[in-house]
C-alpha cells in the first residue's frame, strides 16, 4: 500500500514536473507565434499592403483622345468623331463562341473577319477588351442594342475616332493616322508609354510630325479585382487631356479648289505669304481619302492607292523633285546682273538655236525670237539669251544666287520627314559626286533649268516669294503662331536691313548670326542692288502682261488681281532631231514623255502679298497647262485676302 | 484511503453547475462568437451557408459540452476503451466504405452528419493514454510490454489517416499521443531514440511523400520558387496577415479574402482572415484567448486528484495548444501547409465535436476534482 502511495507520488510528481517543462516550451512557442506576428504586421505591414494593393488595384488605361487640326479660320481638318463600337470582354462571357456565332448573324460579320477576331482573342488576357468591331453603321449599332439582352457580354460604346472632314484635301499636309505597328512604339517613347490596343498614330505628314503634341494623355480607370481577374468595381477614375490643338495657316477654300483643278492630274499648287511665309494652300494630286486608313484599308482600295503610276502616296509639293525648267530664268537674270555679267541692255540674237563645242543647244521657238535684250529674254522665255548670259555667269556664281533664294535646300527644317532638298549644281558638286569635270554645255542647260537641277514645286514657291517682297528671306511655316509679327513691322526690317552695307554673300557670318539669334527672323536680304530684283519683278510682269509675254493669255486685267508670272516647260527627256522636226502637240506624245508644265507667280502686281507655284506632271507646256490654273488660284487668293486680314489682326502681339 | 471513503456523497445538479469553470466556457463562448463572425466574414458579409451551418454546429455541440460535463469522471474512465475502439472503427470504415472529398477519402456518412474520425482520434487517443497509464506503476511505465502496448495503440490509428491520406491530421494524431506518453513518464532516452530515428529515416519518408506533399514542402523552403503554384497560398496568406497592420483593415473589409486570393480562407486560413481584418491587436486578443483557455485546462488538471484527469487535461492542454501552435505557424508561413484547422475557428464539424468532447472532459474533471478512480 504504502510503495503503491509512493509510486503514487512519484508518478504525480513526474507529471508535474514535465508539463511545467512543456509549459515553458509552449511559452517560447507562444513569443515565437507572436513575434512572428509583430514582424508582419507591424514592422513590414507597408511592404504587405503594397502588396495586397498590387493585388487588388489593376488599371485599365483608355486611349487618349487625340488633338485636332484647325485650318485658319478655325475649321477643323482633322477632328474626332463619335463611332460606334462593340467590345467584348471574354471573360466577362458565359459562352464565348455562342456570343460570337449569335454577333455573326446579326452583324453580320463575314468568316474572315470572325477569325480574326477569334485569333485576337487568343492573343490576349482574357480580361482585355476585345474590338469586335471599331466602326458599327447606325444599323448594325441599333441592331445590336435591339438584341442585346441575347448578347450578355457585348458592350456597345460609343469611342472617338480621327477623322478628316475635307476627306483628301488634306491628305499629304497632314498625313493620317494609323494602327501603331512595332516601330511606332521602338522610335516614339511617349507613343509606348500611351500605348493600348488600337491606338492610332500618325503616320506621315504633320500627323506624324506632331505627334507628342498631339496625342493627348490616357484617362486611366481604376479597378478592383478578384482572385481571377474579375472587375468588381471601380475604384477611381483619371481623365485624360485631350492632344494639343494645332492651328495652321492654311485656307481651306484655297485648298479645295487647288484640289478641283488638280482632279484627273498630277502635280501640286502652293500659295505662299510673301512675307509671313505662311502656307495658304499646299496641295498634291492625285489624292486620296485618308479616312480610308481608319480601320484597316480594304485591299482594293490600297491596291487602287499604292499602284497608281501617279503616285498618290508621295506629297510633290514637297518630296517630288522636278527640273524647274523656265521658271528659274528671273534668279538666272538676277544673278547676272548682281555680278554685273551683263547690263540690261545686253543684247543677243536668237536664231532658235546655238551651235557650242558642235553641240547644238535649241531654244524652245524654232524660228527664233531675233534681236532680244533681257527683259524681252524673260518675257518671251528666249533660251538662248539665257544660254549665252550662263556661258559667261558660269555655274558656280548662279549656284550662289539660286541657294541663296532656297533653290536645292529644304523649304521646312525638318517638319516632315519626307521633305526632300533637291540640287542645284556647281562644279564641286559634280567632281564630288560624278567624279567629272564640268562641262560648259552643262552651264548652258543649267541656265534655262535643265539638267542637273532638280526642285520641289515649293522651293520655286519660296523663290518667288522671296523676289516678289523685294529680294528678303522670309521664314516658311504651316503653323499658325499666335505672336505674329504685324506686316508692317516685317517691311520696317527689310527696309532696316536695305540700309545696312552688305555681308550678305558671307554665310559664315550669316550662320553666326542666326546662331546667336534663334528665335529672331532678321528678314536678310538676298540681293546686292534692289534695282536688280526690280528688274526681274517688272520683266516677269511683262511676261504675263505684255502682248508676247508667254503667259499673256493668262494674264487678268483688273488691277485688283492683276499678277506676273514666269512660265516653265521642262523636259523630261532628251528631245531627238526627228522629234524635233516632227513638232508633235502634246496630246501626240505618249503620257511619260510630256513636258512637265510649270508656272510661278505673284500677286496682286501693284501691292504684291502672294506666291504661287503651280506644277502639272506631264502637264505640256506652261503656258497651255500650268498658268491657267494659276489664275484661278491668284483670284480666289485675292478675293479671301480681307477675311485672311482680319483674323491676322486678332493674332497680332506687337503693333 | 481516507480522502477516498470521506468522498462518496453525490453532487446535486447546482453543486455541480457552481463548479463549472466558468472562465473556460467565457473563453468558449469569445472563440465562438469570434469565428461566427469571421465565418460570417468569409461568406462576404452576409448570412450564408457557411455561417449558418458554422453557427449550428457550433450552438449543437457547446449544449452537447456542456452536457456531457455533467457526467462523472469516471464514467469517461470506464469508456475510454471503448471511445478508442469505436473511433478506431469508423476509421476502418472510412477506409473501407468512406466519403471521398478532393482526393481524400476521410468522411463516413452518419447519416445525419459526414464524420471525420480522424478529427475525433485526436481526442480518443488521448483518452485512451489516460486510462492506459492511470493504473501503471510509474516503475513499469517504460516497460517493455508497455511500449509495445502504447505504440501499438498510437500506430493504428496514425497509418489509418495516412492512408486516407491525410498528413496533418496524422501528425497531429502523433503528437497529442506523444505528448501524453511524455507526460506519463516514458523514459526521456525513448524519445531521444526515436528521435534520432526519424532524423535518419527523413530522406526515406520523402520518398514516400506524394508529389504535392513534396512540393508544399519544398515551396515552404522557398515560397517564390512557384508563386502561382504550390507557393501561392502562403505568400498570399502572408500578404493578408501583414497588410492588416497594427489595427487590421476593419471587420468585413478583408481585401485579401474578399477578393478570394486566400485559399481555404473558412477552413485552415481562417486565422489569416481574422488578422488581416482585426491586425495586430485582434491577433494577440486571440492569443491571448487561447491562452487563458489552455492556462484554464493545466490549471483544472492539477487540482484533480485522479492520475486520468490530470493526465487527460495536461494531454488535452498541450494537444490544443500543439493544434493552435501548428495553424499558426503555418499561416504565418513558419511550417510547411499541412492541413490542420485551428480549434473552434475553422470550419468543420468533426474538429468542433471533437474540441467540444474534450472540453466536456476538462469540465467533468473540474467538477468531479475530488473523485479518485481505482
Amino acid at each position: 500500500m504504502f510503495s503503491e502511495g509512493d509510486s503514487n507520488v512519484r508518478k504525480f510528481n513526474t507529471i508535474n514536473r514535465r508539463v511545467f517543462i512543456l509549459s515553458i516550451a509552449k511559452g517560447v512557442i507562444f513569443t515565437g507565434i507572436l513575434a512572428r506576428l509583430f514582424t508582419l504586421q507591424i514592422s513590414d505591414s507597408k511592404k504587405y499592403l503594397t502588396l495586397s494593393d498590387k493585388n487588388r488595384l489593376r488599371e485599365w488605361r483608355l486611349p487618349p483622345v487625340r488633338g485636332e487640326f484647325k485650318d485658319y479660320f478655325n475649321n477643323t481638318i482633322a477632328g474626332n468623331t463619335e463611332v460606334y463600337q462593340l467590345h467584348v470582354i471574354p471573360e466577362q462571357v458565359e459562352n464565348f463562341k455562342n456570343l460570337m456565332v449569335r454577333l455573326k448573324n446579326i452583324l453580320p460579320l463575314s468568316n474572315k473577319q470572325f477569325s480574326k477576331i477569334i485569333k485576337k482573342k487568343n492573343q490576349q488576357k482574357p480580361w482585355e477588351t476585345l474590338i469586335i468591331s471599331e466602326n458599327l453603321t447606325w444599323d448594325q449599332f441599333s441592331k445590336v442594342n435591339f438584341y442585346l439582352h441575347e448578347l450578355s457580354g457585348a458592350k456597345p460604346v460609343l469611342s472617338v475616332a480621327r477623322s478628316y472632314p475635307f476627306k483628301d484635301n488634306y491628305t499629304h499636309v497632314l498625313g493620317y493616322v494609323a494602327q501603331a505597328s512595332e516601330n511606332d512604339l521602338l522610335n516614339n517613347e511617349n507613343i509606348k508609354n500611351k500605348h493600348v490596343p488600337g491606338l492610332r498614330v500618325g503616320k506621315t505628314g504633320l500627323e506624324k510630325s506632331f505627334e507628342d503634341e498631339l496625342i493627348g494623355t490616357n484617362g486611366v480607370q481604376r479597378y478592383e479585382v478578384n482572385a481571377f481577374g474579375k472587375r468588381i468595381k471601380q475604384v477611381n477614375f483619371q481623365k485624360g487631356n485631350k492632344g494639343k490643338e494645332i492651328k495652321l495657316t492654311l485656307d481651306t477654300e484655297v485648298q479645295k479648289l487647288c484640289n478641283e483643278l488638280l482632279a484627273d492630274k498630277a502635280g501640286s499648287i502652293s500659295v505662299m505669304d510673301i512675307y509671313t511665309g505662311e502656307i495658304i494652300a499646299m496641295h498634291s494630286s492625285p489624292s486620296f481619302d485618308p479616312n480610308l486608313f481608319m480601320y484597316g484599308i480594304s485591299y482594293k482600295d490600297w491596291d487602287n492607292i499604292r499602284n497608281n503610276p501617279n503616285k498618290p502616296l508621295i506629297n510633290k509639293t514637297i518630296s517630288g523633285l522636278y527640273s524647274p525648267g523656265s521658271t528659274i530664268k528671273p534668279v538666272v537674270a538676277l544673278s547676272a546682273l548682281e555680278n554685273n555679267v551683263i547690263s540690261p541692255n545686253f543684247k543677243v540674237r536668237c536664231t532658235g538655236k546655238m551651235e557650242m563645242y558642235g553641240q547644238t543647244y535649241h531654244c524652245w521657238k524654232k524660228k527664233g525670237h531675233g534681236i532680244v535684250d533681257l527683259k524681252g529674254a524673260i518675257v518671251q522665255s528666249c533660251d538662248t539669251y539665257f544660254y549665252e548670259m550662263s556661258r559667261r555667269l558660269g555655274v558656280d556664281r548662279l549656284k550662289v544666287t539660286a541657294s541663296r533664294f532656297g533653290l536645292g535646300n529644304k523649304v521646312f527644317n525638318n517638319l516632315y520627314n519626307e521633305e526632300k532638298g533637291g540640287l542645284f549644281p556647281s562644279t564641286n558638286w559634280k567632281k564630288a559626286n560624278l567624279g567629272q569635270g564640268w562641262v560648259l554645255g552643262e552651264t548652258l542647260i543649267t541656265g534655262i533649268g535643265q539638267g542637273y537641277v532638280q526642285t520641289t514645286p515649293l522651293q520655286l514657291c519660296l523663290m518667288t516669294a522671296q523676289l516678289a517682297n523685294g529680294g528678303f528671306k522670309i521664314y516658311p511655316t504651316l503653323i499658325s503662331n499666335k505672336n505674329q509679327e504685324s506686316l508692317e513691322k516685317i517691311k520696317y526690317k527689310m527696309s532696316q536691313k536695305l540700309l545696312q552695307e552688305e555681308k550678305y554673300d558671307s554665310s559664315i557670318v550669316r550662320t553666326a548670326e542666326e546662331f546667336f539669334k534663334p528665335g529672331e527672323k532678321d528678314y536678310k536680304k538676298l540681293f546686292r542692288n534692289q534695282e536688280n530684283v526690280k528688274f526681274v519683278l517688272d520683266a516677269m510682269f511683262a511676261s504675263t502682261n505684255q502682248w508676247n509675254g508667254t503667259s499673256y493669255k493668262s494674264r487678268i486685267e483688273d488691277k485688283k488681281y492683276q499678277y506676273a508670272g514666269k512660265t516653265g516647260t521642262a523636259q523630261v527627256k532628251k528631245i531627238t532631231e526627228k522629234q524635233r522636226e516632227l513638232d508633235l502637240d502634246t496630246a501626240q506624245i505618249p503620257y511619260e514623255d510630256r513636258d512637265h508644265a510649270w508656272f510661278v507667280a505673284f500677286g496682286p502686281y501693284k501691292n504684291p502679298r502672294y506666291s504661287i507655284c503651280v506644277f502639272v506632271e506631264h502637264g505640256g507646256s506652261g503656258s497651255k497647262a500650268a498658268a491657267p490654273l494659276a489664275k484661278k488660284v491668284i483670284k480666289k487668293v485675292i478675293d479671301r485676302h480681307e477675311e485672311r486680314e482680319k483674323i491676322r489682326k486678332r493674332n497680332l502681339v506687337d503693333i | 484511503m481516507f480522502q477516498q471513503s470521506s468522498y462518496t456523497e453525490q453532487l446535486t445538479f447546482f453543486q455541480k453547475l457552481r463548479s463549472f469553470d466558468f472562465i473556460l466556457v467565457l473563453c468558449v463562448l469569445i472563440l465562438g462568437l469570434v469565428s461566427n463572425l469571421s465565418m460570417f466574414s468569409t461568406d462576404g458579409g452576409e448570412f450564408l451557408y457557411h455561417t449558418k451551418s458554422h453557427l449550428i454546429r457550433f450552438v449543437v455541440f457547446f449544449v452537447l459540452m456542456l452536457f456531457l460535463s455533467f457526467f462523472s469522471l469516471r464514467f469517461w474512465h470506464s469508456t475510454a476503451y471503448l471511445f478508442y475502439t469505436v473511433v478506431l472503427g469508423f476509421l476502418i470504415w472510412a477506409s473501407l466504405y468512406g466519403v471521398t472529398a478532393s482526393g481524400s477519402q476521410r468522411w463516413i456518412n452518419l447519416y445525419f452528419i459526414n464524420l471525420q474520425p480522424s478529427e475525433l482520434m485526436k481526442i480518443a487517443i488521448i483518452v485512451c493514454f489516460a486510462r492506459f497509464f492511470h493504473r501503471e506503476q510509474i516503475t513499469s511505465v517504460s516497460s517493455f510490454k508497455n511500449i509495445i502496448v502504447s505504440l501499438a495503440i498510437l500506430v493504428m490509428p496514425i497509418v489509418l489517416v495516412v492512408s486516407q491520406p491525410d498528413l496533418g491530421t496524422s501528425i497531429l494524431i502523433a503528437a497529442s499521443g506523444l505528448i501524453v506518453l511524455w507526460l506519463a513518464g516514458l523514459n526521456i532516452r525513448y524519445f531521444v531514440y526515436s528521435g534520432l530515428i526519424l532524423l535518419i529515416s527523413f530522406p526515406f519518408v520523402i520518398s514516400f511523400l506524394k508529389p504535392y506533399q513534396k512540393l508544399r514542402i519544398l515551396s515552404f523552403f522557398n515560397p517564390d520558387r512557384d508563386p502561382l503554384g504550390a507557393g501561392y497560398q502562403i505568400i498570399q496568406s502572408k500578404i493578408a496577415v501583414g497588410s492588416g497592420g497594427l489595427m487590421g483593415k476593419g471587420f468585413l473589409q478583408g481585401t485579401q479574402s474578399y477578393l478570394e486570393f486566400l485559399p481555404e480562407k473558412h477552413t485552415d486560413f481562417i486565422f489569416t482572415l481574422f488578422s488581416e481584418e482585426q491586425g495586430f491587436v485582434g491577433s494577440v486578443f486571440l492569443l491571448i484567448i487561447y491562452g487563458i483557455l489552455i492556462y484554464r485546462i493545466i490549471k483544472i488538471g492539477s487540482i484533480s486528484r485522479s492520475y486520468f484527469g490530470r493526465l487527460f487535461c495536461y494531454g488535452f492542454g498541450s494537444a490544443i495548444f500543439i493544434y493552435i501552435a501548428v495553424n499558426m505557424s503555418m499561416v504565418l508561413g513558419l511550417l510547411p501547409i499541412v492541413g490542420s484547422p485551428l480549434p473552434i475557428m475553422s470550419y468543420g464539424g468533426s474538429s468542433m465535436l471533437a474540441t467540444m468532447i474534450g472540453l466536456s472532459i476538462v469540465m467533468s474533471t473540474k467538477i468531479y476534482h475530488k473523485q479518485i478512480i481505482n
